[in-house]
């Protein structure tokens, strides 16, 4: 299924105050593949997923969707196959109810009210929040508005999803039934995150990037092991692998 | 700073009541638009002296606050907050109409009665405004006024307003607790920081609009605003409409009041 791929190839990006934001990055994620982005704070992270879901567009260089190349013209499509999650569900929620949240996106390709029903429920259902689906999203908890977030880009059966800091500003265990959905979740995922245990949990292989440049690139269990890396990207080992805070013995 | 915070929720109230299943709710969004159109321009056709032909015209909101089983006192407050406004426009009519006429015996200013038509005719038109969209809601009013082949930047601008604002306010929410947070002893917000606050307000407010416009944009959205079907009209639908331009029209060119009055009185002689 090569549509499911996503292809960069020598990605340049300056921000119009002639911030150079991404500098030649190249990579490809293949179907089923999870990946996860990590970096410091500033290190283009969010400038990377925006270039990839083509809200910005690359000074320089490409990025494909499949065999297609994402440009102004390919959008309606690339954004049919690329679903994304945004960092503060406020910003994705913005419709009356949660239904006609979860319903915006295929209302907006033309389905017909029964399949879009049919894909709301389904979506609603998977997540957990059908009981939710006629309340008003700016009345729901941090963790239901993630997961009408989520929803409403399910909804929309993306081959691909890309989401921003998913388990940001949750509680522990809205964040782990947040990670569990994730996992349910077949096709292919891009996660960008400061919880990196999180990343060693959910993501297969991991991106590093560091000043708009890609700092490492390969299986999570080894990069986020390299403490050395980590510390030079701005970043730390995740919890999990550190220490024992009590006693202070290595794990 | 409580305030703010509660009006968020207070305003969607109407989006709440839009919800409800009730024969009014049921009807076609269009008849309902034509309907309230039709009201506005009767109540608004009188002229500044006739008070007691608008009388009859209570009717119409009376029935659907009725049978669309709405709350009266969140409406009427509705009615209330623009109700200085009204009395701003009016309030110095007595003092310039110079014309007189008599009461019980004593002389007043003709310009009390232009006041008071003025009163009452906003008091319709906002009650009959609040009343078409707390009976059909944003969305669905938005695809009425598309039907009517509103062009749909129009219809756009209107349903996006209306989305940012409760954006807007959180924002004010949250700008303003921030300030009384590190300002304790102030009452309100001092002259020195509105400039900067509602620049701030403004960027944040551009800011959050934006990433709400690329979240619709990566959803599909193309510039049309799909708010689900809307069914076609059906003859009950018709029936509504026709039904009230006929009593509109009948209390606009008869004095219902009057022939009423004297049929009554006709019966007790």
């Amino acid at each position: 299924m090569s549509h499911h791929k996503l292809e960069v190839r020598n990605l340049h990006f300056n921000y119009p105050d002639g911030h150079n934001a991404v500098k030649g990055m190249s990579f490809s994620i293949h179907h089923g593949e999870s990946v996860g982005i990590i970096g410091a704070n500033g290190a283009g992270k969010s400038t990377l997923l925006m270039l990839l879901m083509g809200v910005l567009f690359p000074s320089q260089g490409e990025v494909c969707v499949g065999d297609v190349q994402v440009t102004k013209k390919t959008l309606p499509m690339i954004r049919q196959r690329l679903g994304m999650v945004f960092q503060d569900p406020d910003d994705q929620l913005f419709m009356n109810t949660v239904y006609d949240d979860v319903a915006f996106g295929p209302r907006n390709y033309k389905l017909n009210e029964k399949e879009v029903e049919k894909r709301v429920l389904n979506a609603l259902e998977v997540v957990g929040i059908l009981h939710l689906k006629d309340r008003a999203p700016f009345k729901l908890s941090g963790g239901e508005k993630r997961a009408a977030a989520i929803a409403s880009v399910l909804s929309m059966q993306p081959d691909i999803l890309v989401m921003d800091e998913p388990s940001a500003a949750l509680d522990p265990k809205s964040r782990r039934r947040v990670m569990e959905l994730l996992r349910s979740f077949k096709h292919t995922k891009i996660v960008t995150s400061h919880d990196l245990d999180m990343i060693y949990e959910m993501c297969d292989r991991t991106i590093v990037i560091k000043n708009g440049e890609i700092a490492a690139d390969g299986v999570t269990s080894e990069i986020l092991v390299n403490a050395e890396l980590m510390d030079a990207c701005g970043l730390e080992v995740p919890l999990a692998l550190q220490n024992c805070p009590v006693c202070g013995s290595k794990k | 700073m409580a305030n703010i915070a509660d009006s968020i929720y207070n305003m969607r109230l109407l989006d709440d009541l839009a919800r409800q299943e009730t024969v009014i709710h049921k009807l076609h969004p269009l008849v309902k638009l034509l309907t309230t159109v039709s009201y506005l321009t009767v109540v608004v056709s009188f002229g500044r002296y006739e008070v007691a032909g608008l009388l009859p015209l209570f009717f119409y909101p009376v029935m659907v606050l009725a049978l669309a089983e709405l709350p009266v006192k969140p409406i009427l407050l509705r009615i209330l907050l623009v109700s200085p406004f009204i009395i701003g426009i009016g309030i110095l009519n007595p003092v310039f109409d110079q014309q007189t006429f008599v009461l019980a015996g004593r002389e007043f200013s003709r310009g009390w009665v232009t006041f008071l038509s003025i009163l009452l005719k906003s008091g319709l038109t906002v009650t009959a405004a609040l009343l078409l969209i707390a009976t059909t809601g944003m969305d669905r009013l938005a695809g009425a006024l598309r039907i009517l082949k509103v062009p749909r930047v129009f219809v756009l601008q209107l349903l996006l307003t209306y989305r940012y604002i409760s954006v807007l306010m959180e924002e004010v929410a949250r700008t303003l607790r921030a300030y009384s947070l590190r300002a304790p002893k102030q009452k309100g917000v001092h002259r020195s920081a509105w400039g900067s606050l509602a620049g701030q307000l403004l960027l944040r407010t551009f800011d959050r609009a934006q990433r709400i416009y690329e979240a619709m944009c990566l959803r599909g959205f193309s510039g049309e605003y799909h708010s689900g079907e809307i069914n076609k009209i059906c003859r009950w639908d018709w029936a509504y409409l026709g039904g009230w331009v006929v009593f509109f029209i009948l209390a606009r060119t008869y004095n219902l009041p009057l022939l009423i009055g004297s049929l009554l009185t006709g019966v007790i002689r």
